[in-house]
């Protein structure tokens, strides 16, 4: 699966507090990755995890499936996983369930 | 970072009202034994209980959702009826309320939280707790009943589409979830991204986020609705409860924004319908052979509609209007409330200076104009004190907890009687004033109140009975604590005063100063040491504290029927209105309240008492308390210190050397805890506000002076101790009392 990928990581909270700032730096991040490519997100330094985040995951995941990239999770910390979990994310992000 | 601050103001706010919800409950719960129809307090127990629960649920303290749940637990069944509140009850309630009272002190502190089920205390009060929660229908993993039907856990269908400002308003819909599986079990979650669009036209700080959610819970509509308060106005929650017909489904699905194709793949998905069923009945209605079942549908919304949403009205009314009469008063920084108060405190001396140069300069206009400013000052000064003042009810109300803990210690049947809540005082005497309270009450109950079998061969009711009573009496509050139990002793209490050198043998002493000795510092009769009272504060400093405040505390008592000690203190601490009297060139202040009378200055010969309309009133020379230098104007003087221990200093010239160019002097007629005395002094200057001003602590030993002040003129007078005084001038009669009686034993 490792074709062209930039991993984009999120480090310390991925929370309301840094939101807008995170959208920003995510659609800077996904201006870099090549058509066709897949954009990587890296959550396995996140700290802590809110709605906002998993929101601004699922809006980044749609701007890249219309822009024909592919967005992959590739780590996930213990707070991102509880909230994957919680919320059944994995469906949404092609964790291998 | 605005963000934070606000978060913290919010968890402020969950702590302040949690607390206030913690008081509630233990009113409550104290009441509820007394009253006939006890509903509607368990109610309000309950209440308190899933109020703290439902927001620390959304702050994630898991340790007091944890535990409050179980208390909710034990609560719903009492409301139900299948577990009785009683005495032993109310106990653990009490005991868990001051538990989730410590696990919210430690929130506040910032300390992690232990967890209650590990940690000792919290784990016995849980597992007293579940005894109660036994012969419930055995809740499957995480379920446990809140607001249960009865029935064993059903399969819910819950959608949820959350608001744009939800997470602007501080609230986290993942928080919700989360506390939604306190319920139960989420079965199936699916997380709808249809709302949610790209990066370029996300707002990240607005909230597009949706749900569909399989719950299993033995919870009612009700509960799940209730995790969603504090945030229903901003979300849209519809609920599909256990067994609908799919046609329900179906509603929902037309009810909802996402496309029906899709929502339909959901709810099959969350297994809330098989995919078999909702075909079928999307067939059904697509072949239109049952536009009348459309119609039906539509009718059954129309119909089932209204009720919704008039009682989501009818509760999101009743929300606002208890916000309404909350917002008729506003929290204030009591700090904010001092820094007033200092301030009208600095306009009152400036306002006087002002007067006093106004004065001088003897223009009328600005006399009058300063006159009218002096009248708004004192106003304002009133207000603003007013501001301060609470009621002694909230005090009161700790205590009726203290009595039923330890009543229940003792082993003795003991009712607190409280009388006066609504006399105000000032918060700071309210806040000092607690824990000598707090001592004058165990003290009644543990000494005072007698053991039923004594009590009953004294044919008194078992039921003990102490009583808090308050109530205003010239510019003082008083405070009395009683009890009807067996008196004080007073042999045995002059015995130990004798054996602790206190009082000297034979020597005549009223009941007032025998009761008084209780107070002496390291005093207490054999019987008195036991571990409720013993626990190192004595009488002594109950005293001490109440001085403190310049207040002043007697005890009144009758063998067999009872004691009583009556507290009395200033109303305020900070500004009174002073009467200005002159000892030579020295200003001293009396509180006004406390100034009876003035008369002319007169005494009988060679004694510190003068006649004052047929009654002796004793007095007290200030020049010679405070032993001032100047002469005194009138010629009569004789020297004769009153009171003190130790030998009197003579003052040998000054009295036979009486100046006879005499301004005459005064008496002052003061007024205290009913009995009255008068201060001698050379001039009487009127009447004034007075800012209390504290004295430094290098004077803290100087007796008869509780304070300081400044004059308009920069001048500092010192404020008199009038309770102190009229002890001394008490103590100085008594003592010229004995001295006339038995000469040799002074010699």
């Amino acid at each position: 699966m490792n074709m062209t990928s930039s991993a984009f990581r999120i480090d310390g909270e991925f929370t309301i507090y840094r939101a807008a700032e995170l959208a920003v730096a995510l659609k800077a991040a996904l201006a870099d990755v090549p058509a066709g490519g897949a954009f990587e997100v890296d959550l396995s330094e996140v700290t802590e995890m809110d709605s906002a985040g998993v929101q601004l995951l699922l809006a980044a995941k749609r701007s890249s499936e219309e822009s024909g990239r592919a967005l992959r999770v590739a780590g996930l910390s213990p707070a991102a996983a509880e909230v994957f979990d919680i919320l059944r994310l994995a469906t949404h992000f092609g964790e291998a369930h | 970072m605005a963000n934070h601050i606000d978060l913290d103001q919010v968890l402020h706010t969950f702590i302040l009202e949690a607390r206030e919800l913690l008081e509630d409950m233990e009113a409550a719960l104290l009441r509820v034994a007394d009253e006939a129809d006890p509903r509607e307090s368990i109610n309000a127990i309950f209440r308190a209980a899933h109020t703290i629960k439902g927001s620390s649920g959304l702050f994630g303290l898991d340790a007091v959702v944890t535990f409050t749940h179980v208390v909710e637990s034990v609560l719903d069944r009492v409301r139900d009826g299948a577990v009785a509140l009683d005495e032993a009850l109310v106990a653990l309630m009490l005991a868990s309320g001051d538990y989730i009272g410590r696990l919210v002190d430690a929130v506040e502190r910032g300390e992690p939280q232990a967890d209650p089920k590990t940690e000792p205390e919290g784990a016995a009060l849980l597992g007293r707790l579940r005894t109660y929660l036994a012969g419930e229908p055995a809740p499957a993993a995480s379920v446990a009943a809140s607001g249960a039907s009865g029935g064993g856990p059903a399969r819910w269908h819950l959608s949820l589409r959350f608001g744009p400002d939800v997470l602007r308003n501080g609230m986290d819909p993942l928080s919700f979830i989360r506390y939604l599986a306190t319920l139960g079990e989420i079965e199936h979650i699916v997380t709808l991204p249809d709302a949610v669009p790209g990066l370029d036209t996300l707002d990240p700080e607005g909230c597009c986020l949706g749900f569909e959610i399989a719950f299993l819970t033995g919870a009612d509509r009700a509960a799940i609705e209730n995790v969603f308060e504090f945030v229903i106005d901003d979300c849209e929650l519809r609920i599909v409860p256990p067994g609908s017909q799919v046609a329900k489904y179906i509603e929902l699905i037309r009810s909802l924004p996402e496309q029906r194709n899709r929502l339909g793949d959901i709810l099959v998905r969350c297994g809330s319908v098989t995919a078999y069923e909702l075909e079928t009945a999307l067939e059904l209605q697509a072949a239109g052979a049952s536009t009348q079942k459309i119609g039906a549908i539509l009718a059954e919304q129309g119909k089932v509609a209204p009720q919704v949403v008039e009682a989501a009205l009818a509760k999101q009314k009743q929300v606002k209007e208890t916000r309404s009469t909350e917002s008729q008063s506003v929290r204030v920084d009591a700090d904010k409330l001092d820094r007033l108060i200092n301030l009208v405190g600095e306009l009152i001396i400036a306002a006087a200076g002002a007067n006093l140069v106004a004065r001088r300069t003897r223009n009328v206009e600005l006399m009058e104009r300063n006159s009218t400013l002096a009248d708004l000052v004192e106003e304002v000064r009133d207000s603003a004190l007013q501001l301060r003042m609470v009621k002694i009810g909230g005090t009161f109300a700790r205590f009726k907890r203290v009595v039923h803990d330890v009543a229940r210690e003792l082993g003795k049947d003991i009712e607190l009687a409280v009388n006066g809540e609504d006399t105000e005082l000032d918060k700071t005497v309210v806040e000092k004033i607690g824990d000598p309270l707090m001592h004058l009450v165990r003290n009644a109950m543990d000494h005072g109140i007698d053991p039923p079998e004594l009590r009953a061969a004294r044919g008194k009711p078992a039921t003990g009975t102490v009583s808090l009573n308050a109530f205003h009496d010239s510019g003082s509050i008083v405070i009395q604590v009683s009890d009807d139990g067996g008196g004080l002793n007073r042999e045995k209490i002059l015995a130990k005063g004798v054996e602790r050198g206190l009082v000297e043998p034979g020597r005549v002493m009223t009941d007032a100063e025998v009761y008084a000795l209780i107070f002496e510092p390291g005093f207490s009769t054999a019987e008195q040491v036991t571990n409720l009272s013993g626990r190192g504060v004595g009488m002594d400093v109950v005293k001490r504290n109440i001085t403190a405040l310049r207040g002043s505390v007697a005890i009144a008592s009758e063998a067999g029927r009872g004691t009583t000690v009556t507290v009395r203190l200033p109303l305020t601490l900070a500004i009174i209105n002073g009467f200005q009297v002159a000892v030579g060139k020295a200003v001293f202040v009396v509180p006004m309240d406390m100034v009876d009378e003035c008369v002319e200055f007169a005494a009988e010969p060679g004694h510190d008492y003068t006649d004052l309309r047929g009654q002796v009133l004793p007095f007290i020379r200030l020049r010679d308390l405070f032993d001032m230098a100047a002469e005194p104007p009138n010629a009569e003087y004789r020297g004769h210190p009153p009171g003190g221990s130790g030998p009197a200093p003579e003052r040998p010239g000054a009295a036979a050397a009486g100046t006879s160019r005499a301004a005459r002097q005064n008496i002052v007629v003061v007024k205290h805890a009913g009995q009255k005395f008068g201060l001698v002094v050379d001039a009487l200057m009127g009447e004034a506000q007075t800012v209390i001003k504290p004295l430094s602590r290098m004077f803290a030993q100087v007796r008869g002076i509780s304070g300081s002040s400044i004059l308009g003129s920069g001048d500092v007078a010192l404020i008199l101790d009038v309770p102190l005084l009229m002890q001394e001038a008490q103590e100085g009669r008594s003592q010229a009392a004995r001295q006339a009686e038995s000469p040799a034993a002074s010699q």
